[in-house]
């Protein structure tokens, strides 16, 4: 890979200034790099990035059909990588005025990249110098450990999408909590709500008690207070005393949890194991948030790159070409998701909402279609308001709060579905819904998700370690789950049980019949699946999975 | 100059640009390998696709293939270590850029997790996606054969040329036979010399060679010493008198030598008729695609091949790529086929030389359908071949349950009866390549 040569890399700086004037905000380096076919080959296994550590699944074609971005979460081909200083990647053939068009668009990534929230844990490093070093641990235990590395890094793959990011998040310095828990904090946030006879009016009635020894005297408002409680549990003041030594409990995600109590890896001869598999966990981590802002990330890049491009002289003599491009990125398809399309309208459509003041009450209040439309307060807030969009949304939030019944009225969206036509043999895709409600449930329902599985520590009996997954109306990939539970067991030591929800069949008679899809009209409410949902555990033991249903 | 009259200015050349400039209004070509695709998902579109052109990079097959013997090697071990194996192998590939099919060994593998599954009502069959544009609700916006069809879309379309299938076959063949351990053949009899050679240390050299033949160089080293007068008496002979000369020592060198091998003779018959369109025809000929790979493999390349296609009548074809991509509608005679054997068997006289295997692929349609012709042509066939294995893929859409030739060759007791000739193997249309090589063994295993 080469760097790009003086004068485009002058064009990138002539942008970055004027992107800075527009608002954005990044650092001053930046590496612009040339990559060839070859590149991308050696580049696009390693998720772009050039330092990633060596594994053999890598030189293989994985199969994506079944799960795609569910098994890899990793927004695996960008152009922009998350790192310090940020790299992007060119054509070496790009006209100039296109890559002054592009340059605008990265400039927007790494603005999100460096200001969005949910990329806190990665702003204090350089995560391609890590990578490095990771990648010159991992390459020294294999010609030690020889192929048992690599069983390793796949065992811990295989549950490296669940990892705990938002607890990561959470205990950041700045994360916006107090690490240090006082003895009321302690009170009101633990012992209370663990008594055995915990209720809710008790709890205010403590709340109340509180403040009132605090009108009376402000000074010793907190003595008086715990007097009466010691008075009536004793024991609070030593379950206090062995909090405070022991700190707040930490949740663990699974992989920390193994890592931390695995019988197996904590043996002097296996310690290794655990820097693998934190390199494992720490790569997952580093890509956590990108997953998780796609349109938000291309909404506001495309947004940025339409509304700088359109103000630089230098697009002149190149607008059709440019109208022609920016339309291949951010056209609405007929039918189809388009993060660029669906993220830069939904930025301009709440710009201006805020901009006219349309984001109160008072507005919302008004039922009147015509009064609606000529409201307008002037506000100037809207490039404020997106800016604080841009810092604390994910794409979840972006997506359900924004988008409205006058947002997909606006853009003409409707929910498509797609259904058998048994006459013709066709897939018929139509109009099913415009409602914004559905609309939204739609987008929200395919993005990106992991399933969110804990361990139980109370049920870890004899060595076993039992993982829960908390249902979210979706079961787990079934064919996948005996080979994943194989690798946590290994790196366990133990037997691994889960617990999940699966759908049953009641009635496997009905099944059989198959029934000729209506045509031409409206369904009603998705159907309720034939069978129903039960919990089901799945215990690994000695690489034997069996399947028990338990309630 | 006035900002308006600049604006102005501008807009006039803008559309001079467009009327006479170079660009072009008509839509760009829509590329192929979009179309009957799934429409595009939240994490689908990529910068470096959409906004440079840079399409992912796919790795050139040869490298994939390089590699896949020390892949393997490694999946050997896993099952050592106790660890189920991952690699994933005979996956079809044909990159149809230049209008020549090729059949390549992908290794393919997937890494598993703990991930989210669709739930999805299997009568319904709906998914829902995204849109825009016009349109009122429920109304139907567009429609998608659900079997690809017109040019290009995989076999049963396409022009002739050649076909590349032979250089590839053979290490698809050997990766089928280590990987799945698909069974070795028996010989039938060495009957013909091939042009292959063993090297073995059969020829001699004097002076110098590998080995030294120590009887010959002796014999050499009396005659030598008879000659130069060394050995007046036969009765009382003196060694240690002798001369030797550099050129007596008499050594063994390797050489070629011709061996003799076993061969095949493979008939691969299929149906092409209307009713094999799509799906039934890719898994006959994918499979069929294996067994040759196979067989290729297990007779050193010593296999030879004939094609034959039938819908009512039968015909021969000369290479694979024909077999592979013809299609025409209409009926369906499997006799026709089998008569076509046996006639090219007779009259070549092949069953004394070769062992000969039949494969026959069909959808299960026969016009024929209590097989009162069929059943005798393949007793005949049975009377010479080692093995005849039928592939019948039937329709997961269609009403009958049951085609009718699997029926007629279940009620012949055929199947009973030499179960050691006879092979049928029923797959459903959606067969993947695990049950494809599954299918292999059931058809091919002793």
């Amino acid at each position: 890979m080469e760097l790009i040569d003086q004068h485009t890399k002058s064009i990138m700086e002539g942008c970055k200034e004027r992107a800075r004037d527009a608002g954005l905000c990044f650092e001053d380096e930046t590496l612009e790099y040339i990559v060839t076919n070859r590149d991308l080959l050696e580049l696009s296994p390693k998720l772009m990035i050039p330092n990633l550590y060596d594994y053999w699944v890598h030189d293989v074609e994985v199969l994506k059909e079944k799960g795609k971005y569910e098994l890899y979460p990793s927004n695996p081909y960008e152009t922009v990588i998350n790192t310090r200083p940020a790299i992007s990647y060119y054509n070496d053939n790009n006209p100039d005025w296109l890559n002054v068009m592009i340059f605008y668009h990265v400039l927007a990534h790494i603005d999100m990249f460096q200001n969005n929230i949910f990329f806190r844990h990665t702003w204090d490093y350089d995560f391609n110098g890590q990578a490095l070093s990771d990648k010159r641990v991992i390459a020294r235990l294999r010609s030690e450990k020889g192929r048992w590395v690599d069983y390793i890094i796949e065992f811990a793959r295989g549950i490296d999408n669940l990892v705990g990011f938002h607890d990561t998040l959470a205990r950041m310095p700045d994360g916006g909590r107090t690490t240090t828990t006082s003895k009321l904090d302690y009170y009101f946030d633990i012992f209370l709500q663990q008594h055995s006879a915990f209720k809710i009016s008790h709890y205010i009635a403590e709340v109340e008690r509180y403040n009132q020894c605090r009108r009376q005297n402000p000074q010793t408002a907190e003595d008086a207070f715990f007097a009466e409680i010691e008075r009536q549990h004793p024991e609070f003041q030593a379950l206090y005393q062995k909090y405070a030594e022991r700190g707040p409990e930490r949740s663990l995600d699974p992989i920390e949890h193994i890592m931390k109590h695995s019988p197996f890896l904590n043996r002097e001869a296996h310690q290794w194991m655990k820097t693998v598999i934190q390199v494992v966990r720490l790569t997952s981590l580093f890509f956590q948030p990108q997953i998780r802002t796609k349109i938000l990330h291309e909404g506001w890049a495309s947004y940025w790159h339409e509304k700088m491009f359109m103000q630089d002289d230098r697009i002149q003599g190149h607008e059709v070409e440019y109208a022609r491009v920016n339309a291949g990125v951010t056209a609405l398809p007929r039918v189809g998701m388009n993060p660029y399309a669906l993220g830069m309208r939904l930025f301009q459509h709440i710009e201006e909402m805020a901009a006219k003041g349309k984001r109160s009450f008072a507005y919302q209040r008004i039922r009147d279609a015509r009064r609606r439309a000529r409201y307008d307060q002037q506000t100037g807030a809207g490039q404020a308001f997106i800016f604080d969009v841009r810092t604390h949304y994910c794409d979840f939030m972006f997506i359900n709060q924004f988008i409205d019944q006058e947002f997909v009225d606006r853009h003409r969206l409707f929910v498509a579905g797609k259904r058998l036509n048994r006459q013709r043999m066709t897939w018929e895709y139509y109009v099913q819904s415009r409602d914004a409600e559905r609309y939204r449930q739609m987008v929200v329902d395919s993005l990106y998700h992991p399933p969110h599985v804990t361990v139980d520590p109370q049920r870890n009996e004899n060595g076993r370690l039992y993982l829960i997954h908390h249902f979210e109306g979706k079961p787990l990939v079934r064919d996948f789950i005996a080979n994943t539970l194989l690798g946590v067991e290994y790196l366990w030591g133990h037997p691994v049980c889960l617990e999940t929800s699966e759908l049953v069949p009641t009635s496997p008679k009905e099944e059989a019949q198959p029934q000729v899809a209506p045509t031409g009209q409206l369904p009603e409410a998705p159907r309720q699946p034939a069978g129903e949902w039960r919990r089901v555990r799945y215990t690994m033991e000695k690489r034997q999975l069996s399947r028990e249903i338990i309630d | 100059m006035a900002p308006d009259t600049d604006q102005t200015a501008r807009t006039e050349r803008l559309r001079r640009e467009e009327r006479e400039g170079p660009q072009q209004h008509h839509l760009p070509p829509r590329e192929q390998a979009r179309v009957g695709r799934q429409p595009p998902d939240v994490y689908s579109l990529n910068d470096l696709d959409v906004l440079q052109g840079i399409p992912p990079a796919t790795p050139p097959y040869t490298t994939c293939l390089q590699s896949i013997d020390e892949l393997l090697a490694r999946d050997r071990q896993r099952a050592k270590d106790g660890f189920p194996r991952k690699i994933r192998v005979g996956r079809m590939i044909k990159p149809g850029t230049r209008g020549k099919e090729k059949v390549v060994v992908v290794p393919t593998t997937v890494e598993e997790k703990l991930i989210h599954d669709q739930v999805r009502d299997p009568q319904e069959e709906e998914q829902t996606s995204g849109g825009s544009g016009e349109g009122e609700p429920g109304e139907v916006i567009g429609e998608q054969p659900v079997r690809p069809s017109g040019a290009g879309s995989g076999p049963g379309q396409g022009e002739g040329g050649e076909h590349e299938v032979e250089s590839s076959a053979y290490d698809l063949g050997r990766v089928l036979t280590e990987q799945f351990e698909l069974p070795n053949l028996k010989d039938k009899g060495k009957k013909r010399s091939m042009t292959r050679y063993t090297y073995q240390l059969t020829d001699r050299h004097p002076g110098q060679g590998q080995l030294l033949d120590k009887k010959a160089t002796l014999r050499r080293i009396v005659e030598t010493n008879i000659h130069l007068g060394n050995l007046p008496d036969p009765d009382r002979i003196d060694p240690s008198a002798f001369l030797i000369s550099p050129r007596d020592k008499i050594y063994r060198v390797l050489s070629p030598e011709k061996d003799f091998e076993s061969q095949a003779l493979v008939f691969f018959l299929r149906d092409y008729s209307g009713s094999m369109e799509g799906k039934p025809t890719e898994i006959v000929v994918t499979q069929h695609v294996l067994i040759y790979s196979w067989l290729l493999y297990q007779y050193a390349r010593q296999v030879e091949t004939r094609f034959i296609l039938h819908d009512t009548e039968a015909r021969e074809v000369e290479d694979f790529y024909t077999y592979y991509n013809s299609s025409v509608a209409g009926g369906t005679q499997v006799s026709s086929a089998f008569r076509l054997v046996n006639e090219i068997v007779t009259a070549e006289n092949l069953a004394r030389d070769y062992n000969i295997y039949v494969f026959h692929g069909t959808d299960g349609d026969d016009w024929d359908t209590t097989g009162a012709k069929t059943i005798p042509e393949l007793e005949t066939m049975l009377g010479y071949a080692s093995r005849v294995g039928f592939s019948v893929v039937e329709r997961s859409l269609s009403m009958t349950r049951g085609s009718e030739v699997s029926r007629y060759l279940k009620q012949s007791g055929l199947l009973e009866a030499k179960p050691d000739l006879l092979r049928m193997d029923v797959l459903n249309e959606d067969a993947d390549e695990t049950r494809l090589i599954e299918g292999i063994r059931s058809l091919i295993s002793e």
